[in-house]
């Protein structure tokens, strides 16, 4: 066909000289270069963040150990947090709703390309700015210190007061400069899904995974900008004279509490909406089903979004809020897990009556079904108030929203890795190492985040630099220790696995999987302009219809 | 569907989805014992502290149950529909929804909801709006970076560290109330036994309770990242009878016994740095900034719980902190040997 002839034709990248290659990629405003440095940048800080939570693991071996000093291990966590949250995760879930969303939707770019392209080099930017703090946050003298505040840097502890030098302000400039470049993406991936749907493809056709980052992207920009505003406050009060968060000077420590909170826990909601996105387009791939309750599957994610607003405050339970305060909290907080739940029954219906092939992005997705309901639950638990009176802030908290991030957001990911890896490189992932990967990962995981519970029900608070024997928590930080082993070797195994098959692997073919949305009907990698001409759909799996004429979805949408 | 027995690889998914099954399970069926570690929470003392028990086996076993139901779905869907291996490559019947089946996996768990809400409020509101009885003990805790100071208003005692309270009798209850306020930054109140924490944030007074129902030394630590040493702030907390309380109080509210053998030493303490931060009641020492150490040798331990309160480590606390707890407010005082053994022969009177 014509249209093939076009989309394999290829400028030939390779033979530009490398400097001109380079320059090609740090200048480009393509959306799915944009996507693909998004998610390198994310693999880089990934491997960094996770050496620091090995530097945590390792001194938290043995009770009294001293591997590290308490000030290297105070920075270890707060860095860790900071990294995992706004410089892995979030650019990751960004890369591949740039990627796939134009892709997805029947478009040749994302609506703002040099908006695009702006918002990801500032969220580099911020970035290499809060690692420079090891260099130079303390100015001329030249011994720099990285920030030790915590990542959710409770106020006074961020005082000049307490904070002495400038690795409070490296945190504080850092996210306030990716904050911007979140803001941006966000806006960028609202006008795109709102403006540049190709024909037919009504809001109610469009891929559960495109709806999902539009919820996302809104919630980025109800989230980040409190956080951005508090950011500011807390510069004013530093160096500006101001007392928002100063408590010596009339100001309050509550208040940025919920600052951060009401960023925060939206934040976990931007944070697994996409990966919702990614299971919601893979678990009926390789269930060779569609998705069951597709409506509904919008409605609770709309509804997840809408009351994720309004329960920050179970992040304060310990604070000392009134009784009515409270109560309210828990209200809403075990609200949110009905449409969560529906979402996970909606997946298992998909893959009931189905074929489910094994291939690692489905394994990658069973695992992150059985740890995210359990992770819903620890959730449940502790949304119960008068249990996280017990539980706040000690090392239960610690595993559940690991359980979350690492076990429901991580897995997804790693799914989507695998899934869409033909479709960006070009190339067959290689399919054993994928699925050692996905077992050394799940037992590494296991060990940690499993045994990491126990101490905390055993009265083990967090952010402890070591601990006292006799306490019933030596055995159990040993095996989460343990576990770290097993995931560091999963990853290195992964990356393996990317490097290998980028330059070796077999060729893929525009549709490895035989799969149903748009991105599937291009070349692999597809051209720069994405489609040749624009496709028209009809339904929400146009490549099923044009898979099966005689038995087309649009007849029962 | 055949069920003629699992292929090899269903086989192979079964064993380690049996093995995940079992480790979460056994981590939420903690046993309950307090011998299983001193800072238990399933192993309760205070009715505070029971009701929180009650109510978390009560959300233990619905989360357990719908774990149950959840997790048999999905192995069942893992090992009912992996794709045969004589697969007839023909995709399965395309099903799209169906709103009984959603209507019905929404109003469950909604009621679900219901149910844990009405228990969950009913603890938490029972818990924060106990009336305070007449003959409550009163305390104010004040936390500093890195230790605790203890005052009890009415008694006229100071102390730091740890904290004595009376055993309640269920019959006519003489529960503790505590006021709690920060001198610094944020800390959280959390000894597992007596009750939950509840944080100390400065320009934001607190309060909670808790009626200890047995006698014992009840530990825990700081909750709330404090700063670099957040990590040895341990909490101790003495319930002793009725009769033990009230002596404890006479001892403590006495001022400071001195003896003219050691009055090198006091010299030396009440003319350095050391009275800028440490009180000795009737005494020249007012300082606040530090531990309240009239009776100083009444406590067993030093450093908030760090080290036991000996002779030896009172010493090197003074010439070496970091040497006990790095990172603590207390500066090293450069005292010469004869000098040391002076001061700690002081304090040692102290009690």
């Amino acid at each position: 066909m014509a249209t093939d002839a076009i989309s394999t034709f290829r400028p030939d990248t390779v033979s530009l000289p490398l400097v001109a290659r380079l320059h090609d990629w740090v200048t480009t405003v393509d959306h799915k270069r944009l996507g693909i440095l998004y998610i390198v940048y994310a693999l880089v800080f990934l491997i960094i963040g996770g050496i620091e939570a090995a530097i945590m693991r390792i001194q938290l071996i043995r009770p009294h150990n001293n591997f590290v000093s308490p000030d290297v291990f105070n920075r270890m966590f707060t860095m860790h947090g900071t990294t995992m949250i706004f410089f892995v995760v979030m650019p990751m879930l960004f890369g591949f709703a740039n990627y796939l969303i134009p892709l997805m939707i029947g478009a040749r770019d994302m609506a703002f390309p040099r908006l695009n392209a702006f918002s990801f080099w500032l969220t580099a930017f911020g970035g290499i700015l809060l690692y420079f703090s090891f260099l130079g946050a303390n100015g001329l003298y030249g011994a720099g210190n990285a920030p030790d505040v915590g990542w959710f840097a409770y106020a006074p502890l961020t005082s000049r007061t307490f904070s002495l030098g400038h690795s409070t302000d490296f945190w504080t400039f850092s996210l306030l400069v990716s904050g911007f470049g979140s803001i941006g993406t966000a806006i960028n991936i609202i006008a795109t899904v709102f403006c540049l749907r190709c024909p037919g493809m009504t809001l109610a056709r469009m891929p559960l995974f495109a709806w999902l980052n539009l919820v996302m992207a809104v919630l980025v920009i109800l989230a980040v900008s409190p956080l951005s505003a508090a950011q500011i406050m807390l510069a004013v009060d530093r160096y500006l004279g101001g007392h928002f968060f100063d408590t010596q000077a009339g100001g309050s420590a509550v208040i940025w509490m919920h600052f951060f909170w009401i960023f925060g826990h939206p934040e976990v909601y931007v944070l697994v909406i996409p990966a919702f996105a990614f299971v919601s387009e893979i678990v009926p791939v390789f269930s060779r089903k569609a998705i069951f309750g597709y409506p509904v599957m919008v409605a609770a994610t709309v509804c997840i979004a809408f009351i994720s607003m309004s329960v920050w405050a179970h992040h304060m339970f310990t604070v000392g809020m009134s009784a009515n305060v409270n109560t309210f909290f828990v209200l809403s907080t075990m609200a949110i897990a009905v449409p969560t739940g529906i979402k996970i029954f909606n997946w298992l219906a998909t893959m009931w009556g189905g074929k489910i092939h094994f291939k690692t992005p489905m394994l990658f997705c069973i695992g992150f079904l059985f740890q995210f309901l359990i992770a819903g639950l620890t959730g449940i638990m502790l949304s119960a108030a008068p249990f996280t009176w017990h539980l706040g802030n000690s090392y239960f908290v610690v595993a559940h929203f690991h359980y979350v991030i690492v076990g429901g957001i991580l897995f997804a990911t790693f799914g989507a890795f695998y899934y869409w890896f033909p479709k960006m490189s070009g190339k067959k992932y290689h399919e054993p190492l994928g699925k050692l990967h996905f077992w050394l990962f799940i037992i590494g995981f296991h060990l940690t985040f499993d045994f990491m519970h126990i101490p905390g029900l055993l009265g083990m608070p967090r952010r402890i630099y070591t601990y006292e024997p006799g306490r019933g928590w030596d055995t159990l930080n040993l095996i989460a220790t343990i576990g770290v082993f097993f995931q560091a070797a999963a990853i290195l195994v992964f990356v393996a696995n990317l490097l290998w098959s980028y330059f070796h692997g077999d060729t893929a073919g525009s549709d490895p999987w035989d799969a149903w949305t748009l991105e599937w009907s291009i070349s692999s990698p597809p051209p720069v302009y994405n489609f040749a001409t624009i496709p028209e759909v009809r339904s929400r799996r146009p490549l099923w219809d044009r898979k099966h004429p005689e038995d087309p979805d649009w007849k029962y949408e | 569907m055949r069920i003629t027995g699992f292929s090899n690889r269903r086989a192979r998914l079964a064993v380690p989805a049996l093995v995940l099954l079992c480790v979460p399970v056994t981590a939420l069926a903690d046993p309950t014992g307090g011998s299983l570690s001193p800072t238990n929470i399933f192993a309760p003392v205070s009715t505070p502290a029971h009701s929180i028990f009650g109510l978390s086996l009560f959300v233990l076993a619905v989360t357990a149950a719908i774990f149950a139901i959840v997790f048999s779905l999905l192995v069942y869907c893992v090992l009912k529909f992996g794709k045969p291996t004589a697969d007839d490559g023909r995709e399965p019947p395309q099903v799209y929804g169906s709103n009984q089946v959603e209507l019905a996996w929404t109003v469950i768990p909604v009621l679900v909801v219901v149910v844990l809400f009405l228990a969950t409020a009913r603890v938490l509101v029972g818990i924060q709006t106990a009336a305070q009885p007449r003959n409550a003990i009163q305390v104010i805790a004040i936390g500093h970076q890195f230790w605790w100071e203890y005052r009890y208003p009415g008694l006229k005692v100071v102390t730091a560290n740890e904290l004595h309270v009376p055993v309640s009798d269920p019959a006519d209850p003489s529960p503790t109330f505590i006021t709690l306020l920060s001198a610094d930054t944020d800390h959280s109140f959390w000894v597992p036994r007596l009750g939950g924490k509840t944080d100390l944030i400065p320009n934001h007074p607190n309060s909670m309770w808790f009626d200890p129902q047995q006698t014992g030394l009840y530990l825990g630590q700081c909750a709330q990242y404090c700063g670099t040493q957040h990590a040895k702030m341990l909490l101790r907390v003495y319930v002793q009878s009725r009769q033990d309380f009230d002596h404890w109080v006479a001892q403590q509210s006495q001022p400071a016994q001195t003896s003219t053998t050691v009055s090198e030493g006091q010299r030396i303490f009440e003319t350095t740095a050391c009275i800028n931060c440490h009180a000795v009641t009737g005494t020249v020492a007012e300082g606040r900034f530090g531990p309240d150490l009239t009776h100083l040798m009444s406590r067993e331990t030093i450093a908030s719980g760090v080290a036991p309160n000996t002779p030896e480590n009172l010493r090197l606390w003074i010439q070496n902190p970091a040497a006990i707890k790095p990172a603590s407010k207390m500066p090293a005082m450069g005292l010469s040997d004869h000098q040391l053994d002076a001061v700690t022969a002081y304090l040692t009177t102290l009690q």
